[in-house]
Parts: C-alpha cells; sequence; structure tokens
C-alpha cells in the first residue's frame, strides 16, 4: 500500500495547535505582553526603584519626568538622564524643570534591601539615579510616591487575583458542573438551580454584600483573600454550567459509547476520554473570564473595600483619580493604571480568542468538510 | 453455513419506552415506544440485516442489545446467557465478546488519541497485549482493515471518512468480538466508499466467522452481506424472512415500497416507485390496529381496528399483515 502523504509528520493535537495560533498574531501578541507583565510582577522588588509605600513629602503630584539624552550645553550623553523639577507653585503643584540639575540614570544600583521572588535577599534595583535626587518617571501621587514602584507591586496583586480566582472557581465549577453533567437527575437540577439564583443576582450587588461579610479594617493578605474568594464565589457558576453542558453532550458522543461498549471502567471513561476533550473549552473559558476578575478586584479597590493604603493595587490607584481635578491636573493618576488594566484586559481577550480558534476541537477533529 | 450451528443471540419482545417529560416538576406524560415488543434470533456466523426508515427504533434496538441504553422491558440472551440485569462489573467482561461499529465516522473516535494510544488502550485494558506484543497487534489490526501499520501514530482527523470507518471497525475488532453490532456504517459514507466497506466487513466475517447484526435505513446496502432480513416500521419488526425471499417475494406492503424506493439500472423492467403517504406517525401515539394502515396501500377496515401478529407465512419467512399472502400476487403496479 503506497501512500503519498507517508512522509508527512503525524499532527498531534500539539501540533496543531501551534500552527493555528501561529495564524493569529494578536494572540501571540497577547500571551507575550502578558508574559512581560506577570515577569515584572514576579520581580516587582527588584524593577521598582522605591518600595510601594515610600513617600517623598517635597515632591506631592510630581508629573512623569521626561528622558533626556541631549546636555544643557547641547552635547549627547548616551546615558539618559532626567531633570529635576522644582515645585514653583504649591497651590497647584506646578513643577518646573532645572535644566541644569541632570540626574543620570543609573542601573544596578544599591537601594533599599529587597528579596526577590521573596527569597533572594539583594539590594539592588534595576534603576535608580543618585540620592537625594529622586526619579518618577510616571510621576508621583498625592502622598509623593513613585508610580512605578506602586504600578508593579500593585501588579502582584492585580495580575494573580485572576489567576488564583479562576484556579478556586475552576475546581468547583469542574467538580460540580462534572457531576451535573455525568450524574444528571437530581444532582443536577440542584446544583444548576443554584447556579441560577447566583447568576440572577447582579455581581456587583453581590460582591458588595459579601465584602460586608468581612470586617473592613483586615490585614492587606486576608483582604487579599476574601477578595479571590468573594470573586471566586460569584465565577464559579457560569463555569459550572458550561462544564456540565460539555460532559452532557460528551457522555451522548459515539466515542464516549464506543468507550463504553468497550467495557471501560467509569473512571477511565470520564478521565481519558470525557475530561480531555473538555479540556479546550475549559482552557478557553478560564483565559476569557480572568478579565472579569482583574476588574472585580479594581470595583472592590476602587470602591475602598478592597486592598486598603497603602499597600498598593491597580483599583486603589485608580481611587486616587476620583476627582475632576485629579482628571484634568494630574492624568497620569487615572492613565497609568488604567493603561495596565487595559493592556492586560486586552491581552487576555485576544489571547483568550486566539486559543479558542486554535482549541477548536472541530477544526482539530477536521470536519466534515 | 449449516441450520444446526447454534443461536447465538436471542432478543425476546425487547422493548425500549422513553419517558417524555413536561413542566416544571418534569411530569411523565407519556411514552416515545421507540422499540416495542421485537423479538429475533441470530445465529453463530449468521448475518442479520435490520432495516428500516430514520426513526423506527432500529438504532435503539442495537443499543439495547449492547445494553448501552437500558431496554424497557425484554430479554436479551447472548451465547445462552441473560443480559438484561446483569451487574456493571459482570457486563463489563462480557462486553469483549460483543463490539458496535457507528453510522458517523467523525464522531466515533476519539479526536484526542493517535491510532497508536486508542487500539493500545483497548488492548491493555483487556489484558490482550502488552508492550511490543501491542505494537505488533496494532499493526496487525490496521493490516486487517486495509490501513497501513505506518500510519499508526496518526490522529483521526488526518483520516478521511473511509478511513475512520476502518479505524472504528479495528477497534471493535481489537477485543476479538463473537458479535458485532453494525449500526449503519456506511450510511455517512460516500457510494464509492459504502461498497468498499460492505465489502471489508463481508471479508472481515467470512475470514472470523463474526457474527453481524447490520443495521441499516437501505434494502440495497444490506442486500449483499445478510443472511436474513429483518424489516422494522415504529418500534415493530413487519417481515423477518431469508435474504433471498424477501427481495423475490416480499409478503409485507411496507416490504414492498421499500423495494420499489432501491434504484434500478435496469432500464427494461422499469419498477413503478411507491411512494408512500404521509409521514412516519409519531411513535407516542401510533395508529390503531396495523401501525402501517395508514400508509397503506392495501389497507382494508380490518387493518385500523386489528393489530396483526408477526406470523410465519412461508418456511423461515414471517410477516406482521393480515393479508401477507396475497401481497407477493399483488403488483405494485397496479395501485
Amino acid at each position: 500500500m503506497t501512500d503519498p502523504v507517508e512522509v508527512v509528520a503525524p499532527q498531534s493535537p500539539g501540533v496543531v495547535f501551534w500552527t493555528q495560533m501561529k495564524k493569529s498574531p494578536l494572540a501571540i501578541a497577547g500571551g507575550v505582553l502578558l508574559g512581560l507583565f506577570y515577569l515584572l510582577a514576579m520581580l516587582a522588588p527588584f524593577v521598582a526603584p522605591y518600595p510601594q509605600e515610600e513617600m517623598d513629602r517635597t515632591k506631592y503630584f510630581h508629573p512623569p519626568q521626561g528622558l533626556h539624552w541631549i546636555r544643557a550645553d547641547g552635547s549627547f550623553s548616551l546615558r539618559p538622564y532626567v531633570r529635576e523639577e522644582r515645585l514653583v507653585d504649591v497651590g497647584s503643584f506646578e513643577y518646573q524643570e532645572d535644566p541644569v540639575r541632570e540626574l543620570p540614570l543609573r542601573f544596578f544600583v544599591r537601594g533599599e534591601p529587597i528579596y526577590i521572588l521573596g527569597v533572594l535577599p539583594t539590594s539592588l534595583h534595576l534603576y535608580g539615579v543618585d540620592p537625594p535626587g529622586r526619579v518618577f518617571l510616571l510621576g508621583s501621587d498625592s502622598f509623593g510616591r513613585d508610580v512605578v514602584s506602586r504600578l508593579l507591586y500593585g501588579s502582584q496583586i492585580s495580575l494573580t487575583v485572576g489567576v488564583v480566582g479562576i484556579i478556586i472557581s475552576f475546581t468547583l465549577g469542574l467538580l460540580l458542573g462534572g457531576i451535573a453533567g455525568y450524574f444528571g437527575g437530581f444532582a443536577d437540577t440542584v446544583i444548576m438551580r443554584i447556579t441560577e439564583l447566583l447568576l440572577s443576582v447582579p455581581s456587583l450587588y453581590l460582591i458588595i454584600a459579601l465584602r460586608a461579610v468581612f470586617p473592613v479594617d483586615l490585614p492587606s493578605r486576608q483582604i487579599y483573600l476574601g477578595i479571590v474568594a468573594i470573586l471566586a464565589f460569584i465565577g464559579w457558576a457560569g463555569l459550572a454550567r458550561v462544564i456540565r453542558g460539555l460532559v452532557l453532550s460528551m457522555r451522548k458522543s459515539d466515542f464516549v459509547t464506543a468507550a463504553e461498549a468497550l467495557g471501560f471502567s467509569r473512571l477511565r471513561v470520564i478521565a481519558r476520554h470525557v475530561l480531555p476533550n473538555t479540556m479546550s473549552y475549559v482552557i478557553v473559558a478560564a483565559t476569557l473570564s480572568i478579565p472579569g476578575y482583574i476588574l472585580g478586584e479594581v470595583v472592590l479597590s476602587f470602591l475602598g473595600v478592597g486592598v486598603q493604603e497603602p499597600s498598593a493595587s491597580w483599583g486603589n490607584m485608580l481611587n486616587q483619580a476620583r476627582s475632576i481635578r485629579a482628571l484634568t491636573t494630574f492624568p497620569w493618576l487615572l492613565l497609568v493604571p488604567g493603561t495596565a488594566i487595559f493592556l492586560t484586559v486586552m491581552a487576555f481577550n485576544f489571547l483568550g480568542d486566539g486559543l479558542r480558534d486554535a482549541l477548536d476541537p472541530r477544526r482539530v477533529s477536521g470536519g466534515k468538510a | 453455513m449449516t441450520e444446526a450451528t447454534r443461536t447465538l443471540l436471542e432478543v425476546t419482545n425487547l422493548k425500549k419506552y422513553f419517558p417524555i417529560k413536561k413542566g416544571l416538576l418534569s411530569r411523565t406524560v407519556g411514552h416515545v415506544r421507540a422499540v416495542d415488543g421485537v423479538s429475533f434470533a441470530v445465529k453463530q456466523g449468521e448475518v442479520l440485516g435490520l432495516v428500516g426508515e430514520s426513526g423506527c427504533g432500529k438504532t435503539t434496538t442495537g443499543r439495547c442489545v449492547l445494553r448501552l441504553i437500558e431496554p424497557t422491558e425484554g430479554s436479551v440472551k447472548f451465547d445462552g446467557q441473560e443480559i438484561i440485569g446483569l451487574p456493571f462489573s459482570e457486563m463489563r467482561r462480557l462486553r469483549r465478546q460483543m463490539q458496535i461499529i457507528f453510522q458517523d465516522p467523525y464522531s466515533s473516535l476519539n479526536p484526542r488519541l493517535s491510532v497508536r494510544r486508542m487500539l493500545t488502550e483497548v488492548l491493555t485494558v483487556h489484558g490482550l497485549a502488552n508492550g511490543a506484543a501491542a505494537r505488533e497487534r496494532v499493526g496487525d489490526l490496521l493490516r486487517l482493515v486495509g490501513l497501513s501499520p505506518s500510519q499508526a501514530d496518526r490522529y483521526p482527523h488526518e483520516f478521511s471518512g473511509g478511513q475512520r470507518q476502518r479505524l472504528g471497525i479495528a477497534r471493535a475488532l481489537a477485543v476479538e468480538p463473537k458479535l458485532i453490532i453494525a449500526d449503519e456504517p456506511v450510511s455517512a459514507l460516500d457510494v464509492s466508499i459504502q461498497a468498499q466497506i460492505v465489502n471489508l466487513l463481508r471479508d472481515l466475517q467470512k475470514e472470523m466467522s463474526l457474527t453481524y447484526l447490520f443495521i441499516a435505513h437501505d434494502l440495497s446496502v444490506v442486500e449483499h452481506i445478510s443472511n436474513r432480513v429483518a424489516v422494522m416500521y415504529l418500534g415493530k419488526i413487519v417481515e423477518l424472512a431469508p435474504s433471498l425471499d424477501l427481495y423475490r417475494s416480499p409478503r409485507h406492503p411496507y416490504t414492498v415500497s421499500l423495494l420499489s424506493a432501491i434504484p434500478s439500472h435496469d432500464v427494461t423492467h422499469k419498477k413503478t416507485r411507491i411512494v408512500l403517504k404521509g409521514d412516519v406517525p409519531n411513535p407516542a401515539k401510533p395508529p390503531s390496529g396495523c401501525r402501517f394502515h395508514p400508509r397503506c396501500f392495501m389497507a382494508q377496515p380490518v387493518c385500523a381496528v386489528e393489530e396483526p401478529p408477526l406470523r410465519e407465512v412461508a418456511p423461515g419467512h414471517c410477516s406482521a399483515c393480515h393479508f401477507a399472502e396475497e401481497v407477493s400476487s399483488k403488483t405494485p403496479a397496479g395501485v
């Protein structure tokens, strides 16, 4: 038997996935961007020039400093520098650049002692300027704290809340949705009515009501866990319904019937034949619902019941930009965390869309066409 | 094939009613009688064709025989052993001996498993082969169904419909079954491929002395492979006869109409096509008397009142028609 396509390597689902994934550059860009964000979040203490709560009481609402390469005398400097700015009007927080006071940007400088990844003690920071000068590449906030540092430390909370939350609601949803779909009957009815109950209450009210259960002034670690728990509690219902539907349709499909006809045990049928075929949907659903968790944290922190000052999160950074004055005079307070949230949410959505296209089992199975 | 061979599968008065549920509390308001008292027997090494329109219950019958659907009532004896009511664990051991081939070659293969992993799983679960022996056996199975062992590492989506159906057959054969229920194995395939698969199934049946229950919705497909044919209508068998008898002298008007629907390439003997009136009735509310009477071209007043039993009208030829004796003489052209 001669087969003309004999030489072509077998296309495993993994190979098909990558071929499809390469076709959507936006999804790859989203993935790369997220990878970068999570790397920065992990290395936040090292990348940030200052601790997140360090204040400079002489530099409230300091505008972002520009990087310069041309010195005042017209000569070129390979090392970028920032110019020191002085407060000229205390009332309106107007700063003026001092063209002579140049602060060259130095890399791998000694600063506050930190722990990289929580274990590696060092006092090295990625960049900084010679003290007593200060660098505010993205400006400072109402307490004179560096926005770059707060953004990086805040990302540790804002970016992980989605992932940890999805792991919890994923587990709940997979377990309960799987039970409902596989066993059907009474269990199905009870679980599905509970999910409908959860889904029928407007989620914002539910979030706030649940938040009211916890005391307002908790240590920030406990508040963080509380937020994750609340968001996961709200999020599992949607996922459970999707998984229940998937399991239900899988159970009726011929290849599962074939596995049963072959005398495989129930556990083997579920673990080897039903669940692997729901995974692609679940991964996509999870990716697309992470932004919901991120925004949920933002909402809670914006309302002042989320992560408490002085700990930073993207939500409570936005909280500082609530007034009209902040919007008009100190726009970086809105734009910096706003852009970070926007980019993260968009990146997750693009990645999710790309994953959905690449993991679509109808495409993997070839389809009838 | 001798008449003395033993009966491998005996189905008696098999019924499957699906409840119709309505309302908030899911009250059962009625039943769809998908299979309503079906009896037949298949001998060792025999091929029994089971033919009927969509929705007549032939697939449900096949699944009930394997207990992939739990029948409502009736008995299924496999090799003399009653399998209805058998505990799950014992049923699992029996499954090695009876396999199923599906209609849709696209949905019947797990897209996440390569051919080798799919077949190896079957072999190891049943302890038939391991390691190198399993590797060998996978190659043998692929050769057996006309594929190349070099294709073992491919995934289902890389195969055509006909090839996938061959993979489905290979999977069924992996456990060395005695009985294979072929559930419309060629209905979803191109006509050119249909013949190949039917021929493959026939060759395998002869080589391995397999027993088939061959389900189809088209009499022409089962003609070449079946020893006997059963025709189903609305959950009941209306005619059961050796193939040759059934095709030459049908004894039920429904069979006559099905036969007339087979396209003929014999232009000199132009057949008159009998187009049945109306649709298949709702199996939740079957017609009174003979279930076929509203669409029958021979219907008499008695047909609406009295249900004809399946009776032997000629040796080995059973028909469920009050006027079975008149059917074969009645030419469809006279209608």
